[in-house]
C-alpha cells in the first residue's frame, strides 16, 4: 500500500464495478447504491452495458456526491475489478491516488500495477465457494461479498444493507439471510486485513429525504397511467422496452377491475414500429390516449405513418429513448441523436412537437404533458428521453400528482355540439390559432369525415385545387405556432449579466450545470438556458438575442440542436459554438468545462 | 375522391330498412375508378349488405390503405367515419381503432398490392389476433394506380400489357389465412353480387378477422391476352401498346351460376376465369381439408368460391387481452387516473 494515502474525501467521489454481464452484479451494486442513498447522501448510478445477454463486459459507475451532482465527473476513484477480460483497462481508468480491488482467489499479472493506485485484493471467488453451495449461488453471492467488503472500506451501514435485503427478499427470507451471510464474509475480511475505512468513505446525511431513486423509463410509464392512456402500441427495442414494461406492470395493478378481471387498458405488441405508431394513430383517431415507446430505428420506421398523423392531425404521443445511431449504432450508449429526425420526421413538409425531460421526473411531467398537448394540437408529439435517463436510476424528489389535474381532451366536438350544427367542416380554422374542431367516430352521424393523407380541405374532402392545398398547410404552420406558445418554456439560469451563454437540452443538464459551478468558483460566470420544448418559444429567441456567444452543449456529433436552432430562429450561426459529446457514454461535467474553457480563450485570443 | 357531393334524391317509394333508412343513406361519393371496374361492384355489394343489415351509418369505421381499392370507403356509408391509411398499413390503423373503440363494425378495404405485398405482414398479423372485423381485398392481380405492374398474386405465366411474363408463384390470401389461422375465409367474384351480399352480411356479423378475397377484374390493365386474373383458354387479342392510357368503357362483370357448378366468366377482354362454388356438402370447419381443397383447384387453376372456412367459436383480440367490455374510449377519468392516494405505494420501491 503506498504511505501516502489521499486527502480524506468524505461523501465525494467515485465507485466503478467492473462485471462480466449475466452474473448478477446489477443487483449487487444496485444494493450498494441504495445503501448510500438511503444513508442520506445523493448518490446517481449509471450502467455501461453491452448489447447481451451473458459473458461480455459490463460496467456500474456510482456517483457519491454530497453536493448533489448528478452527472458523470470524469473521475474514477474506486474501482472494484471483476473481469479479468478488462482488468488491464479497469486499472488504467483509476484516478491517480484511487483504490483498486480485484478477485485475488487467482494471481494477478505482476505487469498490471500502478504505484499511484492503492490495490486491494479479496479472495471473493475461494471464499465463496467454501461458504455457498451451488454454482448459481458461488457467483451471484461473489458480488453481494464485494459489497461487504466496500461497507467496511466506505463505513457504509450494515443495519442499511440488512433492511434493503430484507425488503428485497421479503417473500424468500432464506435468501436475505445468505445474502447478508455475504456481506458479512466481504466486510469481515475487509476489515481483518485492510485499514478501514478508506478516506473515501460515506457518512450519514439527510439530503435524500423525499426522494427516489428511479429510471426515467418507469417514471414515463408511470406519467401515461396518470394521464389517462388506455391504449399502447410497441416493438420491443432498447432501450425503451422497459418503458412498455413498467407501465403493463402498473396497468396490472390500478387498471384491472377487481372482481371481474377485466382491464381498463389494451396492450399490443405490434409486428413492428411501422405497426405500433398506426395502431397509435388508430387508437387517437377513435379519441382514446395513446402511445408507443421506440428509439431511433423505431422512428425511421415509423416516419411514414408519422407524417400522415401530422398530416391528418390525429393525435399520438411517441416516446423516442434514444440510443447511438447511425443505423443499429450502439444499442446500449446514449445519446441525442434524433433532434433533427424528430424535428421533422417524414417526408413533404412536416414538423413535430418535441419535449425533452432532462431527467425521471421531467419523463414523469412531460408524459402527461405531451398527451395533453397531443390532443390539444391534434397531432403526434415526441416525448425524447435517452437511454441515460431512460434506463439509468437517478435521484428525484417524490413524483407528485395534483387531483386537480384533468385531462385536455382539445377540440373534440360531442355528440349535441354535432346536433347543433349546421355542418362540420374537419379543416376548418375557426379559431384562428390553426387548431380546427374535431369529431370522434361513432359518436354522431353528421361528424363522419374521410380522414386522409391524401390532399384534402378546409372541409375535409379530397383536393388537388392548389388553394386549397395550400389553405390546410399555411394553417398547419399556423398550428406550429400556437405550439411554440403552449410548449413548456425553456429553463433560465441568469448568474450574470455577461454576453456569453450556455444553451443545452435533455440530460446534459446535470453536466452543465456542475460545469458552470466549477466556472462559476473561478470566476467565470456563465448565463444558461435548457430547452424543454420544440417550437421553441419567444424566450428561446430572446435568450439568443441578448448573448454575443452561445455555447450549445448536446450529445450528438452533427450539432443537431444547434442546427434546428438555426433553422428554427433568427440566429445567426457564427455564435453558436458547438460542444460536443458523442461516445456513447453520458456526457461528464469534464469535458464540457474543458470545452468551454477552449472557446472561452479562443473568443478572448480572438 | 368524394369531391364531387352526390344529389340526394330520394323516392317516397323507395324500401327502407329496420331504421327508416333507405339504400341511398349507405351510398358514398362518386366513384372516380375506371367505368366497368369491378371495385365498383363490391362497393354497391357493401352498400346493399350494410342497407339489408340496417347497421347505423354512423357506429360503422371504414379503413383503407392505398391503391385503387383503398380508394373506395369514399363512395359508400358517407355517415361512417373513413381512414385511409398508408400503403398496407390499414391492419395496423384498423388494430388501434378497435382497441380503444370494440362497439363499432370496422370495415377493412384492401387490394393484392396493399395486402400480400407492402402490407402482407400487417395482414397476416391481424389474422393472428384475429382483430374483429370485416376485411375485403379486391383482387385483380395487378397495381392499377401506378398503371399495370404485377401483383403479388399475378398468376405465373400471365402477361403484363407490356409484355412481360410473370415467372413468381402467386401469393393466395385465401390459403395465406387458413395458414394464419383466420376464422373466417371466403372468396367471391366481384360480379357476383348474389354470393357477395350475404358473405358481407356474414363477415360483418363474424366475431373476429373475416376475410373475403373478392376477385375483381381490372377493366384497364387486364384488358390484354394472358392476363393475371384468368385461365383463358379462347383469347382476344389486344395490342397493349397501343391501349396503354386508353381506358375503355365496359360494362360490369356479372356472373350467375349453380352451387356446386364451375363455370368460366368471360372477362371484359375476352379472357376466362373459372369460378367453382363450394358445393353445398362442403365442409367450411375443417382448416386442412379446406387448405387442401382449394390448393388442389388451384392447380387445376379453378378459383374455388363462397365462404370457404368459418371457426365461429374463435376468440378475438379483446378477448385473448381480457379488455373491458364497454370501449375503452367510454372510460372515464376516474376509473384510469389512480390519483395522489395512490402514488405513496406505487414510489415506495423507489425509495
Amino acid at each position: 500500500m503506498p504511505a501516502s494515502q489521499p486527502a480524506e474525501r468524505i461523501n465525494d467521489f467515485v465507485i466503478k464495478l467492473a462485471n462480466v454481464n449475466g452474473t448478477g452484479s446489477a443487483s449487487a451494486n444496485s444494493l450498494l447504491m441504495k445503501s448510500i442513498f438511503r444513508m442520506g447522501v445523493p448518490v446517481v448510478g449509471k450502467n455501461f452495458f453491452p448489447s447481451n445477454i451473458q459473458g461480455l463486459p459490463t460496467w456500474y459507475e456510482i456517483r457519491v456526491s454530497r453536493d448533489g451532482h448528478i452527472a458523470r465527473s470524469g473521475r474514477v476513484d474506486i474501482m472494484v475489478a471483476m473481469n479479468a477480460e478488462t482488468y488491464r483497462q479497469d486499472l488504467s481508468d483509476v484516478s491517480p491516488g484511487g483504490v483498486l480491488i480485484y478477485d485475488s482467489t487467482w494471481p494477478r499479472s505482476h505487469e498490471l500495477v500502478r504505484e499511484d493506485v492503492t490495490i486491494l485484493g479479496i479472495p471473493l471467488a475461494k471464499m465463496c465457494n467454501e461458504h455457498f453451495d451451488g454454482i448459481r449461488a458461488r457467483i451471484l453471492m461473489k458480488n453481494v461479498t464485494y459489497v461487504g467488503a466496500l461497507a467496511a472500506l466506505l463505513e457504509l451501514d450494515l443495519e442499511v444493507i440488512k433492511a434493503l435485503l430484507t425488503e428485497t427478499f421479503a417473500n424468500k427470507p432464506e435468501l436475505a439471510a445468505a445474502n447478508m451471510e455475504a456481506i458479512s464474509l466481504g466486510y469481515e475480511y475487509a476489515r481483518e486485513h485492510f485499514e478501514c475505512p478508506l478516506s473515501m468513505r460515506v457518512e450519514t446525511m439527510d439530503l435524500t429525504r423525499d426522494h427516489i431513486m428511479i429510471d426515467g423509463n418507469s417514471a414515463a410509464a408511470l406519467g401515461c397511467l396518470y394521464a389517462g392512456v388506455t391504449v399502447g402500441a410497441w416493438y420491443p427495442i432498447t432501450p425503451s422496452t422497459s418503458l412498455m414494461d413498467a407501465f403493463r406492470s402498473l396497468c396490472i395493478r390500478y387498471r384491472s377491475d377487481a372482481e371481474t378481471g377485466e382491464n381498463r387498458y389494451c396492450v399490443v405488441q405490434a409486428e413492428d414500429e411501422l405497426a405500433a405508431i398506426g395502431m397509435v394513430l388508430g387508437a387517437g383517431w377513435m379519441g382514446a390516449r395513446a402511445f408507443t415507446p421506440t428509439s431511433g430505428p423505431g422512428i425511421s420506421l415509423m416516419s411514414e405513418f408519422i407524417g400522415f398523423g401530422y398530416f391528418a392531425e390525429i393525435p399520438a404521443v411517441i416516446f423516442d429513448v434514444q440510443r447511438v445511431g447511425p443505423s443499429t449504432g450502439m444499442p446500449t450508449r446514449t445519446q441525442q441523436c434524433d433532434i433533427l429526425s424528430a424535428a421533422y420526421c417524414s417526408h413533404g413538409d412536416t414538423r413535430h412537437p418535441i419535449l425533452f425531460p432532462a431527467d425521471p421526473s421531467e419523463c414523469f411531467e412531460m408524459a402527461v404533458a405531451a398527451f395533453d398537448l397531443a390532443e390539444r394540437l391534434q397531432t403526434p408529439i415526441f416525448v425524447l428521453s435517452d437511454l441515460d435517463i431512460g434506463m439509468n436510476d437517478w435521484m428525484c424528489p417524490l413524483l407528485q400528482w395534483d387531483d386537480d389535474y384533468r385531462w385536455d381532451r382539445g377540440k373534440v366536438l360531442s355528440k349535441a355540439d354535432l346536433e347543433e350544427a349546421e355542418h362540420f367542416w374537419r379543416y376548418y380554422d375557426h379559431d384562428g390559432d390553426g387548431i380546427p374542431y374535431r369529431s370522434l367516430p361513432g359518436v354522431h352521424p353528421k361528424g363522419a369525415y374521410f380522414t386522409r393523407g391524401s390532399g384534402h380541405n378546409a372541409e375535409g374532402r379530397y383536393t388537388e385545387d392548389a388553394d386549397e392545398y395550400r389553405e390546410v398547410v399555411d394553417r398547419l404552420n399556423r398550428k406550429f405556432e400556437t405550439a411554440a406558445g403552449l410548449v413548456p418554456a425553456p429553463v433560465v439560469v441568469n448568474s450574470a449579466r455577461g454576453d456569453v451563454a450556455v444553451l443545452s437540452v435533455g440530460s446534459c443538464d446535470g453536466a452543465v450545470r456542475e460545469a458552470l459551478l466549477l466556472l462559476g468558483e473561478k470566476g467565470v460566470k456563465l448565463n444558461y438556458m435548457r430547452i424543454k420544448a420544440f417550437p421553441f418559444s419567444d424566450q428561446v429567441q430572446a435568450f439568443l438575442d441578448r448573448h454575443e456567444r452561445v455555447f450549445v452543449v448536446e450529445q450528438n456529433r452533427d450539432g443537431q440542436l444547434r442546427k434546428l436552432l438555426i433553422n428554427e430562429t433568427r440566429t445567426d450561426p457564427a455564435k453558436l459554438v458547438p460542444v460536443l459529446h458523442y461516445d456513447g457514454l453520458p456526457i461528464g461535467s469534464d469535458c464540457i468545462l474543458e470545452a468551454i474553457r477552449e472557446g472561452l480563450e479562443k473568443g478572448a485570443a480572438a | 375522391m368524394s369531391y364531387r357531393p352526390k344529389p340526394r334524391i330520394a323516392h317516397p317509394g323507395l324500401k327502407k330498412n329496420a331504421l327508416g333508412l333507405t339504400r341511398r343513406d349507405y351510398e358514398g361519393g362518386m366513384s372516380t375508378l375506371c367505368a366497368g371496374c369491378g371495385h365498383d361492384s363490391i362497393t354497391a355489394a357493401i352498400i346493399q349488405a350494410c342497407f339489408e343489415l340496417a347497421v347505423e351509418p354512423h357506429r360503422v369505421a371504414k379503413v383503407s390503405g392505398i391503391g385503387c381499392s383503398s380508394k373506395t370507403p369514399a363512395y359508400f356509408l358517407s355517415a361512417s367515419h373513413g381512414f385511409n391509411s398508408v400503403h398496407g398499413r390499414m391492419p395496423a390503423v384498423a388494430t388501434g381503432a378497435n382497441a380503444a373503440n370494440r362497439d363499432l363494425s370496422y370495415i377493412g378495404v384492401s387490394g393484392d398490392g396493399d395486402s400480400l405485398s407492402i402490407g402482407l405482414g400487417q395482414f397476416c398479423h391481424a389474422m393472428r389476433r384475429n382483430l374483429d372485423m370485416l376485411y375485403l381485398i379486391e383482387n385483380n392481380g395487378v397495381y392499377g394506380l401506378t398503371k399495370g405492374q404485377f401483383s403479388a398474386s399475378a398468376d405465373v405465366g400471365s402477361k403484363a400489357k407490356k409484355g412481360e411474363v410473370n415467372e413468381q408463384p402467386p401469393i393466395d390470401p385465401v390459403l395465406t389465412a387458413l395458414a394464419m389461422g383466420g376464422t373466417f375465409v371466403a372468396r367471391s367474384f366481384s360480379g357476383d353480387k348474389e354470393q357477395l351480399v350475404p358473405l358481407i352480411k356474414a363477415g360483418l356479423r363474424h366475431k373476429g378477422f373475416a376475410l373475403i378475397d373478392v376477385l375483381s377484374p381490372c377493366v384497364t390493365f387486364n384488358d390484354h391476352e394472358d392476363s393475371t386474373k384468368s385461365y383463358a383458354y379462347t383469347r382476344q387479342h389486344y395490342s397493349p401498346a397501343l391501349e396503354t392510357d386508353f381506358v375503355r368503357p365496359a360494362e360490369e362483370i356479372m356472373a350467375d351460376y349453380d352451387a356446386g357448378a364451375a363455370m368460366s366468366i368471360e372477362l371484359h377482354d375476352g379472357s376466362r376465369i373459372v369460378l367453382r362454388k363450394a358445393a353445398p356438402d362442403y365442409d367450411p370447419q375443417n382448416r386442412g381439408n379446406a387448405f387442401a381443397y382449394i390448393k388442389d383447384k388451384l392447380r387445376d387453376s379453378e378459383f374455388l368460391t363462397g365462404l370457404l372456412y368459418v371457426e365461429e367459436t374463435s376468440r378475438d383480440m379483446h378477448a385473448l387481452s381480457n379488455t373491458a367490455v364497454r370501449p375503452l374510449v367510454d372510460i372515464g377519468w376516474d376509473e384510469l387516473c389512480p390519483g395522489s392516494s395512490a402514488l405513496p405505494g406505487i414510489l415506495k420501491r423507489y425509495r
